[in-house]
């Protein structure tokens, strides 16, 4: 076992499957000699050379398009998007092409593609690099969407989506990268897309969360033990499928919940959660589902943006107010 | 007060006609069916010649009846072709088995005459999955709607090529409006930085729906767009199914070779709508600018060429037209045969496996579907 960050779990995840297969390749701006903007792909290029781990021009619809061409002839892309914000110019090709290829030939080709991409706040990064926009691509069927909060499954993940036989959308939170170490398997190993973790357990009230709001909302529960309160912290991984059976068998045990997301609060992930608890579990319900999020507005600009974000007394706050509904 | 301008540096006239300059369009049938560029004739055999056009009589064909079928209710989505038969099966024809096709909604002929069994193509026109089956061994994407995706898409299957060290190329169509899109850039700068063996087609039918070519850009030409992207680009008179022909094969001879991708525009017209959902265009095209583009036919250019060379004659055209009509009839009839497609089986092609919420939904419809 070997003290990793979540960063280098990510470079690991990538080495591994770059040595596995032949046809994994990783691209995108920067990632080459530079190894990535924040080092995500350090000395793969040198390692397995120009052919697999390349450069591409400043243009995320081509790197888009390039990805899923790449599928066509057989191969399993691994692009980098190089800041998430900048999907916008890529989503013709994640949402538009990659996600339909199945339908549209009737299951004749698939597009095994991972979009590796950095968002999330807290590092003070300058506009669209920082949004939270996993809600919009889980409005895209045909994609999977997985967020790791952690750098063990940062890596397991990470190696499930590379194999998937589908698109995959992978985001990396930027405050996660390097805020801390774990143990982290030099072998490989895999955890399941669509599988969430119950991080903390407990019995008063469930916290649905993940990325970065995991560990807030692990803070949150552990102030909330002092107050008396037992408090389940359940990291979804996977926000596109989310993990029906593990949220719902959680709730019915607390009877109340509460769920966290960095993003906005309209639409978006927690919404589906609240909805799908709404459909099935409302009778095991003590209390209305409430959730912690952003307030609906654009990423805010680093000067208004620790205040912005939601953070442990949020979910302190929110947690209670179901507790003592 | 007016800026001075004697002492600017940029000579915008000059540095403009010397890029027009260097795209003369490439000719080699006039409209009477002679040749006026003797040295630019491809090589091909009696036999290819007649191939041809036996290809480009069996697409008109097609193309009749196909929004005769569209107007009857038998054909769903269609893009007229008739005009553009040079354009799209001369360029075909310069292709092998191996290379691959990433087809603009209008390009269904070039992936029929690559491989894809008509009644797919009917079933696709319908709107039924099936139709996108690709059968295996035929190197063709399903035609791409949104304008310009198909261009980004060959960089990666013409990188993919490269990579695998397959002596093939891959080949997309857009339109002139095409040409407007980012991606058709991106597609275009991205090949030629990678040096992969693609070729870009422009088929510059004058009008992107209603919207002419001179207001889609500045640029004189449309070829010129591969300059800023460092690849050749070439104009071929896209009525000329020779000049179309010879300028692909080139495209791929360099393009196997390891040269890169190359851009061509063929000049063309379509006779027909932009499709056959509501388009009317005589809202914007007047009857002189199609008569004038009628006289440039492909077909009656063709046909006076083979007549003269003695290879061609009304009875073999005859044949192909009957030829025609009897494989669409057969085509209809398999396509018809298909099972009615099913919101089941949308459902469970989305993805390799299920998740959760289709799988509810999957049994849903399944108890819809059964009543």
């Amino acid at each position: 076992m070997a003290q990793m960050t979540m960063i280098q779990a990510i470079t690991d995840a990538m080495r591994t499957e770059l040595r596995n297969d032949p046809n994994v390749l990783v691209f995108g701006e920067d990632v080459g000699v530079n190894g990535g903007v924040f080092r995500a792909t350090e000395g793969l290029q040198k390692e397995f050379g120009e052919d697999r781990v390349f450069d591409t021009p400043l243009a995320e619809s081509g790197i888009g398009g390039l990805a899923v061409g790449l599928s066509l002839q057989g191969f399993r892309p691994v692009p980098e998007i190089q800041f998430f914000g900048f999907v916008f110019e890529v989503i013709d090709s994640i949402s538009g092409q990659a996600s339909r290829l199945r339908y549209r030939t009737g299951g004749k080709y698939n597009a095994p593609v991972t979009f590796r991409s950095p968002f999330g706040g807290g590092v003070h990064t300058p506009d669209m690099h920082a949004d939270s926009l996993e809600g919009l691509m889980a409005q895209t069927p045909g994609v999977k969407v997985v967020i790791p909060s952690t750098p063990y499954d940062a890596k397991g993940l990470l190696i499930s989506s590379i194999r998937d036989n589908d698109p995959v959308i992978f985001l990396e939170h930027m405050k996660l990268y390097r805020s801390f170490r774990q143990e982290v398997p030099e072998e490989e190993y895999t955890i399941p897309l669509g599988k969430a973790d119950v991080k903390r357990e407990g019995t008063d009230v469930s916290i649905i969360t993940y990325g970065a709001m995991v560990h807030e909302s692990l803070k949150a529960a552990e102030e909330l033990e002092k107050e008396g309160f037992s408090a389940e912290v359940i990291d979804l991984r996977t926000v596109s499928p989310i993990d029906i059976e593990t949220i719902i068998a959680s709730v019915e045990k607390t009877g109340r919940a509460i769920v966290v997301q960095e993003a906005q609060k309209q639409a978006g992930i927690a919404a589906n959660v609240v909805a799908e608890i709404n459909d099935r579990a409302i009778l095991s319900l003590e209390a209305p589902v409430l959730r912690v999020t952003a307030p609906d507005t654009v990423f805010a600009f680093p000067q208004a943006e620790s205040v912005w974000l939601p953070n442990y007394k949020d979910v302190i706050e929110t947690a209670k107010k179901v507790l003592t509904f | 007060m007016a800026s001075k301008t004697q002492n600017a540096q940029l000579d915008a006239k000059k540095v403009l006609q010397a890029v027009e300059d260097q795209f003369q369009t490439l000719q080699i049938l006039n409209e009477e069916g002679e040749v006026v560029n003797e040295s630019a004739m491809p090589d091909l055999t009696d036999e290819q010649l007649q191939e041809l056009m036996r290809r480009m009589v069996y697409t008109r064909i097609l193309d009749q009846r196909s929004i005769s079928l569209n107007r009857q209710g038998r054909l769903g989505f269609y893009a007229p072709t008739a005009g553009q038969e040079a354009s799209q099966l001369a360029s075909q024809f310069a292709l092998e088995k191996e290379d691959f096709i990433l087809p603009g909604y209008r390009d269904v002929p070039q992936i029929i005459w690559h491989g894809l069994p008509l009644y797919q193509a009917f079933l696709w026109s319908r709107g039924h999955f099936q139709g996108g089956q690709i059968p295996e061994g035929v190197n063709i994407a399903i035609p791409q709607i949104i304008i310009g995706a198909q261009y980004v898409q060959t960089a990666g299957v013409a990188l993919g090529m490269k990579k695998r060290g397959a002596k093939a190329v891959a080949i997309t169509y857009t339109g002139d409006g095409g040409t407007s899109q980012g991606d058709f850039y991106e597609g275009i700068n991205f090949a030629g930085a990678f040096k992969a063996p693609a070729i870009f087609i422009v088929q510059n039918n004058r009008f992107a729906i209603s919207t002419p070519v001179d207001k889609q850009s500045a640029a004189k030409t449309l070829a010129q767009k591969a300059i800023a992207a460092g690849i050749p680009g070439i104009q071929v008179d896209g009525m000329d199914p020779l000049a179309v022909y010879a300028a692909t094969h080139d495209a791929r001879v360099r393009a196997i070779n390891g040269e890169g991708p190359t851009l061509i525009e063929t000049l063309t017209y379509r006779y027909g709508p932009h499709t056959m959902a509501g388009d009317d265009p005589t809202r914007y095209r007047t009857a002189d600018l199609d008569n004038e583009w009628e006289k440039k036919d492909p077909l009656v250019r063709f046909r006076k060429f083979l007549e003269n060379k003695g290879i061609w004659s009304e009875e073999k055209e005859n044949e192909v037209i009957e030829q025609a009509k009897e494989d669409i009839k057969e085509a209809l009839k398999k396509a018809d045969a298909a099972p009615k497609q099913k919101v089941t089986d949308l459902i469970s092609i989305m993805h390799e496996e299920m998740p959760y919420n289709l799988k509810e939904q999957y049994e849903i419809y399944k108890e819809k579907e059964s009543k």
